[in-house]
């Protein structure tokens, strides 16, 4: 794992959509690679790539309880099958299948689920998964990965798709703040340090990390101290990491484009519960479904901009100071 | 089919019942009707039809069977074991803690099972996945799919059925076993789905509707399946459910039953007269 820094806080255009169709082509060498889809090709830009190769990319209809167990069926036969469909559809809608079909049954799968939380947008709150790491956590065995932006999708889902047992990916199709340089590399299973603070510690994932680090530059002109850690991986947990930094620092925030139920603030509560509690605050959506609007509207809606982390900050700085005074 | 071809299936079919029998005995409760009645089937395919090696569980191009209705695994164990894919002895451990033999089918624990199914209407779509993956491959081996008459109700079934078509699967051969019974009753009482044979022709797919208790039957319409190039296959087979045990066919109520002593025992006399009657007929 070797990252550098790409963050600027301006957005570089680059669509993520069209990283993974880059992706998608480039592992799509492999002999072993089919590719299903349910119906939304066109969305994620691989139509032309799946016309050119009818041999290794099946559109399964609006079908996604048929695509997993296909998927399955070419897994059982010698294939290294991927699927890609929105979060919700990928996640809550074939839960059955993805757990009985694949993992239960030892399958190898690479599930896509695009347009995470409110990346998912104009297409409203029936799109809009706050759930799906959650369900996949759940599963024995599965890999779950938050992808924060264009470089780090393009290192990870190769290293994915080669990994063994089932993965849930998810991450949005348009641009996004870059976090990261070209070139970085990544350890499924390791949460890259992004900053180094001595007051509190922001455990992020998703679309979250760039606006952690928004608010970490906004804290710092508070005075406030704070480490980055980047935790893609939701499972497993990069415990070492973030445990090491809880001690360091003696605060955590979680913060994820998801239900604080499930995802990576649940989380890191168990491993805080089960190795040594310090404060914690979540930054995450709570008890709600999605709507419809802008990303800016919606991330101001459930709370998941750099002012909601830096406030989260300011929170937690503020109870490990009452319990320093308490003892 | 030669004389001697048919009773040697028959007589299959009647040790695959015996030994379905003992267990579910063994164990005291099981899926005894969903097991008997797909029996016949299971006599024709591992007896005759299926391009399998029991010494060579991984062989690419051996035929694969799904049995999507994953309860009938008693009497699919009892089909391996009688072709040597694991001891007999083993059927005695059905559901017994730490088993290789559970209730539902489990690829990872029992060899010879190409499929884990259980969930119904799963094993539809894992069995096309596996259909489009040999021929992808460049394999000439086929799939065979059994799927309940319940099991219909499932909408995944239908979303299966509609891409084998689209897909001219013609390497999957399907079987619906219509015992008429689902866990609750009767299904033409419970989400009534008339013209089986008929809903899948209209899909695309060849149907054939047969008698499922006559191993000729089956056979003959399997053949016929194998001589149609370009669409999936599907052969209704009407069965009974809990066929060759009358006191258990005859039961209003036998998706579970819990098997008794004396009900083992009557079934067992039933099953063995049965045996002799087909063996003095060869003779």
């Amino acid at each position: 794992m070797t990252v550098r820094i790409g963050y600027t806080g301006r957005t570089d255009g680059v669509a993520l959509r069209d990283v993974f169709a880059r992706v998608l082509a480039r592992i799509g060498e492999d002999p072993d690679f089919v590719y299903l889809d349910a119906d939304l090709m066109s969305s994620v830009g691989t139509r032309d790539w799946a016309l050119a190769h009818p041999d290794k990319a099946f559109n399964m209809g609006v079908a996604e309880a048929d695509m997993m167990g296909v998927a399955a069926g070419l897994a059982a036969a010698g294939f290294r099958p991927l699927v890609q469909t929105f979060g919700p559809f990928a996640s809550r809608r074939c839960f059955d299948q993805v757990f009985l079909s694949v993992a239960y049954s030892g399958r190898d799968l690479t599930v896509i689920g695009t347009d995470p939380g409110v990346t998912a947008a104009f297409n409203g709150g029936t799109h809009m998964p706050f759930e799906d790491m959650a369900l996949y956590r759940a599963i024995p065995g599965a890999t779950v990965l938050d992808m924060a932006d264009a470089v780090q999708l393009e290192a990870v889902l190769p290293l994915a798709y080669r990994q063994a047992g089932l993965k849930y990916i998810r991450f949005g199709r348009k641009p996004v703040l870059p976090v990261y340089a070209s070139g970085s590399t990544f350890d499924i299973g390791r949460a890259p340090c992004l900053r180094e603070g001595r007051d509190a510690t922001i455990v992020a994932s998703g679309l979250l990390v760039a606006e952690s680090l928004a608010a970490a530059d906004r804290l710092a002109a508070e005075g406030l101290s704070v480490t980055v850690l980047d935790a893609f991986c939701i499972k497993p947990l990069d415990g070492e990491a973030i445990l090491a930094w809880a001690g360091r620092t003696g605060a955590l925030v979680t913060a994820e484009n998801h239900n604080v139920i499930g995802g990576l603030g649940s989380a890191v509560a168990e491993l805080l519960a089960e190795h040594g509690p310090c404060p914690l605050e979540r930054v995450g959506v709570r008890e709600a479904f999605g709507e419809v609007g802008p990303q800016d509207y919606l991330q101001r809606r459930f709370g998941l901009t750099a002012d909601d982390v830096a406030d989260a900050v300011r929170r937690v700085v503020l109870r490990k100071a009452g319990a320093a005074a308490g003892q | 089919m030669t004389r001697e071809e048919r009773l040697r299936l028959r007589e299959f079919a009647v040790r695959i019942r015996q030994e379905t029998v003992l267990s579910i005995r063994a164990r005291g409760f099981g899926h005894a009707g969903g097991a008997l009645s797909v029996a016949d089937l299971l006599a024709v395919l591992y007896g005759s039809l299926l391009r399998v090696d029991p010494a060579r569980l991984d062989w690419p191009e051996r035929d694969k069977v799904v049995c999507s209705k994953g309860h009938a695994g008693p009497a699919l164990y009892a089909a391996l074991a009688l072709r040597g894919y694991f001891p007999l002895d083993w059927l005695a451990t059905l559901n017994q803690p730490g088993t290789r033999l559970p209730s539902h089918c489990d690829h990872r624990l029992t060899p010879g099972i190409d499929m884990t199914t259980g969930s119904l209407g799963q094993g539809v779509s894992t069995a096309v996945g596996l259909a489009l993956g040999d021929r992808l491959k460049g394999r000439d081996n086929r799939v065979y799919l059994v799927v309940g008459d319940g099991e219909l109700n499932e909408g995944q079934v239908w979303e299966a059925a509609m891409f084998a078509a689209h897909h001219r699967l013609d390497n999957l051969v399907a079987f619906v076993d219509h015992n008429g019974k689902q866990l609750d009753g009767p299904t033409r009482d419970i989400l009534d789905l008339p013209d089986i044979p008929g809903r899948f022709a209209a899909f695309g797919w060849q149907a054939q509707s047969v008698d499922g208790q006559d191993v000729e039957a089956i056979d003959r319409a399997v053949r016929t399946a194998w001589a149609t190039e370009g669409r999936p296959h599907m052969i209704v087979l009407e069965t009974t459910k809990g066929a060759g045990v009358t006191e258990i066919a005859s039961m209003a109520m036998n998706h579970h039953i819990v098997m008794t002593e004396a009900l083992a025992e009557a079934a067992l006399a039933e099953l063995a007269a049965e045996l002799d009657r087909l063996r003095r007929e060869e003779a």
